[in-house]
C-alpha cells in the first residue's frame, strides 16, 4: 500500500519519491547504487523521526485523522481472537459506525467494542465517517451489560469524529442514548479499558470512554469539540483550527500532563498508518499492562477507583463566601 | 447590514453597537412570540410567561430557584467553588475576562446555583443553570457544584432536581468540560442507589453536552413549553444533512411526540406539579 502523504510530511513524500525512482533505475542499471538507496532511505527516516518530534497539535490532528490509520476492526484482527461480532440495538437497528463483540484477549474471553471508519467512499457512506447514531450507543450498552453479567473485561477503542449530528438521531435521542451510556460505564460491574485509537471527537467518544483505564494512543487526539468547530464559534473562522487546537489542549501528551488520561501508547516512527503491525504489539502490552492493573481488584474496589477518578475530574478553587 | 444601513450616509450611522431595545428597562416588554407589548409587572406576576401566547421567556437562576422554593430555610451549596484558567485559553479574548464579564452582568460566579431548600415543605436540592453566565455552558465549577449538591442530598436523605438552561460544554476548558458529563452523570447512580428520586427539568435551551449526561436521565424528565432540546444545534445539524428541519423540530412538543420526555409543564404549575411528583415517588400522603 503506498503511503498517503500528509502536507506537513512533503519533505519526506519527496524524498521517498526519489528512492523510489531510484529503485525502478537499479533494476536496469550496471552501477550498483543500492548504497546510495540505503543513504536515502535512512535520511528519510530521520527526516521522519524530526518532522514527528515537532508535531504541533493540529499537525496531530491530522495524523489522527489519517485515512491509513489502522482502526478498530484492524486491531481486532491483529490483537484478539475468535472475534465474533454482534449486531443491533434490539429495538431499532444496527450502527455499523459502532461494532462490538465477544472474543479472546491473550485466551481470556472479553467484550470488544469500538467506533468504526471506513476506508474508500463506499465503505465510509456504510461507517457513516464513524459518527454512531443512538442505536450504535445502545448496542454499545447492551454489550457492556453482557459483559458485566458474564463478568469479562471490556476493551473500548476510540475513534469518531462526534456522535451524528442528523435528524433521525435527535429523533431517536442521541442525547439520552450518550447519557446513559455515561451511567452504565459509571457503575458496570467489571474492567472497562479504554484506548483512544485515532480521533476522540467529544461527547460521541466519551460515550464509551469512562472506564478503569483511559490511554492514548501517541498522535490520537481528545477533545471536546473539534478544533475546526472551536475555531468557528470562538474566532468565527474554521481556518483558526490551528490556534484552537493549539489552546485547546486535544493532544495525548497534553491531556497526560493535565491528568486527564494514564498512559501514553507509543506509535512506531511516522505513525500508526506506516507500520500496522509495530502498533498492534505496542498496544498489546499497553492493553496487558492495563488489564493486569485492575485484575487484582475486587468489584468493590474496582468500582470505588472508578468513581473517585470519576468525581476529581476539574479545576477550580475554593474559596469561602464573603 | 440591512439594505436600510446601507442606504444612511455613514454621519447617520450610530456610534457603537444599537441596542437591543429602545424601551426603557423595566416598564414595557414585548413578547419574542407573539409580539404583544406587555406591561412587565404584568409579566412578571405571570412568572415571566407572555399571557397572551403563553411563551415562556427565559429566566436567570435566582429567579427560577424563588419561583420554585419556600422562601424560609434556603441554603446555597458550592458557592465557595469559583472557575481557575487551566488551559491559559485564548481566543479572540482571554478566558478570566469573559469569566469577569459574565460575573459582572449576572452577579453569579459561574454558570449553576445550587441551592438547599424546600417545595410546599417537602426538602429538596435545586441546582439551577444560569445561561446568561458564558450561555450556561458545563466546565469544572458546574461539575463539583452539581456533585457537591448531590453529596448534601444523599447526607440529608432528599431528592435533587436540577433545571438546566445550557448550550452545552465549556470550551475554554477543554478535555476537563467534557468530562463534567462523566462526573456529573456519575454522581447520580448514588441517589438511585439510596433511592432518592432526581427530577430533571429542561428549559429553553437545553443543548450539546448537558443535554447528552444527566439531563434525560431523570426518574421523571419535565420539559417547560417550547423549549429548544437537542444533543446538535439546528444549525450543525442544517448543514450536515443539507435539508430543511421538520416544523417544531427540538422543541418540547417533539420530544413528548417522539417519547423522549416524561411530561410538559407549563411554568406557573411547575411547584404545584414537582410536589406531587415527589410526593408519589417518596410515598407521602396527598397535599391537602
Amino acid at each position: 500500500m503506498k503511503t498517503t502523504f500528509l502536507d506537513f510530511e512533503q519533505p519526506i513524500a519527496e524524498l521517498e519519491t526519489k528512492i523510489e525512482e531510484l529503485r525502478f533505475m537499479q533494476d536496469d542499471s550496471a552501477v550498483d547504487i543500492s548504497e546510495e538507496i540505503a543513504r536515502l532511505e535512512k535520511k528519510s527516516q530521520g527526516l521522519t523521526k524530526d518532522i514527528y518530534a515537532k508535531l504541533t497539535p493540529w499537525q496531530t490532528a491530522m495524523v489522527a485523522r489519517h485515512p491509513q490509520r489502522p482502526y478498530t476492526l484492524d486491531y481486532v484482527s491483529r490483537l484478539f481472537t475468535d472475534f465474533e461480532e454482534l449486531h443491533g440495538d434490539r429495538s431499532f437497528a444496527d450502527d455499523k459506525a459502532i461494532v462490538g463483540g465477544l472474543a479472546r484477549f491473550n485466551g481470556q474471553p472479553c467484550v470488544v467494542i469500538g467506533h468504526q471508519k471506513g476506508r474508500d467512499t463506499k465503505e465510509k457512506i456504510y461507517r457513516n465517517f464513524g459518527m454512531p447514531r443512538p442505536e450504535g450507543y445502545r448496542k454499545a450498552e447492551r454489550l457492556m451489560k453482557l459483559a458485566e453479567k458474564f463478568q469479562i473485561p471490556v476493551f473500548t477503542f476510540v475513534d469518531t469524529p462526534g456522535a451524528y449530528p442528523g435528524i433521525d438521531a435527535e429523533e431517536r435521542g442521541q442525547s439520552e442514548a450518550i447519557g446513559r451510556n455515561l451511567y452504565v460505564m459509571a457503575e458496570l460491574k467489571t474492567p472497562i479499558i479504554v484506548t483512544i485509537i485515532g480521533e476522540g471527537g467529544s461527547g460521541g467518544a466519551l460515550a464509551i470512554a469512562v472506564g478503569d483505564t483511559v490511554q492514548m494512543l501517541q498522535y490520537s487526539t481528545y477533545s471536546v469539540i473539534s478544533p475546526e468547530g472551536c475555531a468557528s464559534i470562538l474566532w468565527k473562522s474554521a481556518e483558526k483550527a490551528n490556534e484552537a487546537a493549539e489552546t485547546m489542549g486535544i493532544t495525548a501528551s497534553r491531556l497526560k500532563t493535565l491528568g486527564l488520561i494514564d498512559k501514553i501508547v507509543n506509535e512506531p516512527v511516522g505513525g500508526a498508518h506506516r507500520d500496522h503491525g509495530a502498533m498492534a504489539q505496542n498496544l498489546k502490552k499497553a492493553l496487558q499492562d492495563a488489564l493486569k492493573g485492575v485484575s487484582g481488584l475486587s468489584t468493590q474496589e474496582l468500582l470505588a477507583a472508578r468513581y473517585e477518578r470519576l468525581m476529581s475530574y476539574g479545576r477550580f478553587k475554593e474559596q469561602p463566601v464573603s | 447590514m440591512s439594505w436600510l444601513q446601507k442606504l444612511l450616509p455613514p454621519k447617520i450611522k450610530r456610534e457603537g453597537a444599537p441596542r437591543k431595545s429602545n424601551l426603557p428597562e423595566g416598564l414595557w416588554r414585548k413578547c419574542p412570540s407573539c409580539e404583544a407589548v406587555l406591561y412587565a409587572t404584568d409579566l412578571e406576576g405571570n412568572l415571566h410567561v407572555c399571557p397572551k401566547c403563553g411563551h415562556h421567556n427565559r429566566l436567570n437562576s435566582r429567579e427560577r430557584l424563588d419561583l420554585l422554593l419556600d422562601p424560609e430555610g434556603r441554603f446555597e451549596i458550592g458557592a465557595e467553588v469559583l472557575p481557575v484558567d487551566s488551559l491559559k485559553f485564548k481566543d479572540s479574548r482571554r478566558y478570566p475576562e469573559r469569566l469577569n464579564d459574565a460575573t459582572e452582568d449576572t452577579g453569579e460566579t459561574d454558570s449553576l446555583v445550587v441551592m438547599q431548600g424546600a417545595i410546599k415543605t417537602l426538602p429538596v436540592v435545586v441546582a439551577c443553570f444560569e445561561f446568561n453566565f458564558m450561555g450556561g455552558s458545563m466546565g469544572s465549577v458546574l461539575g463539583e457544584r452539581f456533585i457537591r449538591g448531590v453529596q448534601v442530598a444523599l447526607e440529608q436523605n432528599v431528592p435533587f432536581i436540577c433545571i438546566t438552561a445550557s448550550g452545552g460544554a465549556r470550551m475554554q476548558e477543554g478535555l476537563f468540560s467534557l468530562m463534567q458529563m462523566a462526573k456529573t452523570t456519575a454522581s447520580l447512580t448514588k441517589l438511585s442507589e439510596a433511592g432518592l428520586p432526581f427530577i430533571s427539568v429542561l428549559t429553553d435551551p437545553t443543548m450539546g453536552g448537558v443535554s447528552a449526561s444527566f439531563a434525560f436521565l431523570g426518574d421523571v424528565v419535565i420539559a417547560e413549553p417550547n423549549a429548544l432540546i437537542g444533543f446538535a444545534g439546528p444549525r450543525v445539524i442544517e448543514q450536515t444533512v443539507r435539508e430543511k428541519l421538520p416544523e417544531g423540530f427540538q422543541r418540547s412538543e417533539f420530544l413528548l411526540e417522539k417519547g423522549a420526555i416524561d411530561l410538559i409543564v407549563d411554568r406557573r404549575e411547575m411547584r404545584d406539579k414537582i410536589a406531587q411528583l415527589l410526593a408519589l415517588l417518596q410515598k407521602l400522603p396527598a397535599a391537602a
